[in-house]
């Protein structure tokens, strides 16, 4: 696989704030990237700091092979970062001609990519009179422009009404849909499971997780049960060696396995011993749930869900 | 570095206030300038003719109007501030790197349009004294003609340093407003601490020391010529000599703070987090 970014003990410190802290992580072309942490734990820094505007306090990373220099590199990127930041007394197409001319693109891409994001026939009015929807779709539009290997989003979404996240992440889906390496750091649980193939989990400057997001923990899934004989179902489910900890929700029994089991095996077995369930469902923990799990996990004085 | 001047002159030409700070810079000492080398009667009473008095003779032109064209270059300095504190204050600066601008080369599109706008105001100004002196001057040899050009070459290292100076502060405070006060602040400064070297120690080593100071090194490079037109018109007050001319340290020790100037915003903006 081709990396497009690698980090090596990447760590900053502000003043005695530890940002991040010893990371390491390696992005390869053709994925869809997600970093997820709650605010605070280095997403921001992470990124400013392999975008040329933060400086690192020790560590290294490089982008592609390690051969070309950070901002030359930087032209085969596209990044967007918290807001988007534009010239206010300039249009649409002037703000993206100034960036086309940084980048060292030609100008005709400039109407392509407005169509994309949909701000075609408002090319010619001021940044300024945008509202803030449209701020961050030209600020895709902009990232776009040098047809980036890797696209950088950060907090995309972050302000948006439910429309305006709507269309952005249709625009995120098409673009990874054509094959274009995406890095997304979000706090939003659901963007990142809706988009990401693979995440890496940061708390405090940290990395906790890095990989697969359907291997991120090692779990067997649970089942969620209902029943009329709820005390005898259980009992059962007390003594079973394949279950572990069972949670009661009023009539709602969530049931975690320790080993794998089918949930068609597990229904026989209720009927043997007599147990008819009027709910049956097995189901693999969402992202949020495994998030919570792995952060918590890291804190000794919190129980594991 | 055509792209990097290209890339600025956008930014500029596209900014309202900035362009008409541009054009108020290069228009305002046309204006003096033609203003006062026109006759102009006053309802018949008598008649103004600057050009009468003397002042439009070649060499001392070249004097004269570098001198009196230098005093609008505030304007120009406003500009200059307010380039740096508009891509603090949109975070335009931030996203310039991000879309591949190194920290060097933005530094240097700022620098690289000083220099050109320096170029542009010496070239006109040198060019309308040129023409103007040959209206109104009474010698006009070659020899005469281009005695003292080097004023314009004082002109221009005399924009640069202080375009320089202002960037610089600027870059420091990342505000507009509290850059040229600064500015201001520098001046009453340098005022201070002449005046205190002057009182406490001797009066000869002060000036020397004042010769080096920013705004006075500047200063030095253009010296006021109002007595200089005095002189001419009264040779036999000897007392009244001074020394006006153009030396190669005073533009030496200008130059030296502008490379420091640049030096030092590049490594105020390479050390800063955005």
């Amino acid at each position: 696989m081709e990396p497009i970014l690698t980090i090596n003990n990447l760590t900053k410190k502000f003043g005695y704030l530890t940002a991040v802290k010893d990371l390491s992580f390696t992005i390869n072309k053709g994925n869809v990237y997600g970093i997820l942490g709650p605010n605070g734990s280095g997403k921001s820094t992470t990124l400013g700091i392999v975008l040329n505007v933060v400086n690192k306090t020790n560590g290294d990373f490089h982008w592609f092979d390690g051969n070309t220099s950070t901002h030359d590199a930087l032209k085969q990127v596209g990044a967007i970062i918290e807001r988007p930041n534009f010239y206010p007394y300039m249009t649409a197409e002037q703000n993206l001609k100034l960036v086309c001319r940084i980048k060292g693109v030609d100008h005709s891409k400039i109407l392509e990519k407005l169509e994309i994001v949909g701000l075609l026939d408002r090319k010619n009015h001021k940044f300024r009179t945008y509202s803030l929807g449209m701020k961050q779709r030209l600020a895709i539009a902009s990232a776009l422009l040098n047809d980036p290997e890797i696209l950088i989003l950060d907090e995309p979404t972050n302000g948006l009404d439910p429309q305006g996240i709507h269309q952005i992440r249709q625009i995120i889906k098409d673009i990874a849909a054509n094959g274009t390496t995406i890095l997304l750091a979000s706090h939003l649980l659901d963007e990142v499971e809706k988009v990401c193939s693979h995440v890496v989990v940061l708390r405090k400057g940290e990395k906790l997780y890095s990989g697969r997001v359907d291997e991120m923990i090692n779990s067997h899934g649970f089942f969620e049960l209902k029943t009329e004989k709820h005390q005898e179902l259980l009992n059962v489910l007390e003594e079973h060696s394949n279950i572990g900890n069972v949670k009661v929700e009023g009539d709602l029994i969530t049931a975690f396995l320790n080993e794998p089991m089918s949930a068609s095996d597990f229904n026989k077995l209720m009927f043997d011993k007599g147990i008819l369930l009027s709910h049956l469902v097995k189901r693999k923990e969402s992202l949020e749930e495994q998030f919570l799990q792995l952060t918590d996990n890291q804190e000794p004085n919190q129980k594991t869900a | 570095m055509l792209r990097l001047i290209q890339l600025e002159l956008q930014k500029l030409w596209l900014n309202r206030s900035s362009k008409v700070l541009i054009i108020i810079s290069f228009i305002l000492p046309f204006t003096v300038l033609i203003l006062s080398s026109i006759k102009i009667n006053f309802f018949g009473i008598f008649t103004l003719e600057l050009g009468e008095l003397g002042i439009f003779n070649f060499p001392i032109i070249w004097h004269i109007t570098t001198f009196f064209a230098a005093q609008f270059k505030f304007f120009f300095a406003i500009v200059v501030v307010s380039m740096i504190g508009n891509e603090y204050s949109n975070k335009t600066l931030k996203q310039n790197l991000i879309d591949g601008l190194s920290k060097k080369e933005f530094i240097l599109t700022k620098f690289y349009t000083i220099v050109f706008f320096s170029v542009c105001a010496t070239i006109l100004i040198g060019v309308a004294s040129f023409l103007i002196g040959l209206y109104y001057s009474s010698y006009t040899e070659a020899s005469i003609i281009f005695r003292e050009v080097e004023f314009l070459l004082a002109y221009f290292v005399k924009l640069v340093g202080f375009f320089s100076l202002c960037l610089f502060l600027a870059m420091l405070v990342k505000r507009s407003a509290f850059a040229l006060g600064f500015l201001f602040l520098l001046f009453i400064t340098e005022s201070i601490v002449y005046g205190l070297m002057k009182w406490q120690i001797d009066g000869d080593i002060a000036d020397k020391i004042h010769n080096f100071m920013p705004l006075q090194s500047m200063w030095n490079l253009i010296e006021q010529p109002i007595q200089r037109i005095v002189m001419t018109k009264f040779p036999e007050k000897t007392d009244m000599a001074y020394d006006y001319a153009v030396h190669w340290y005073e533009i030496t020790i200008v130059l030296g703070w502008t490379a420091l100037f640049i030096f030092l915003s590049y490594r105020l903006l390479k050390k800063r987090d955005l």
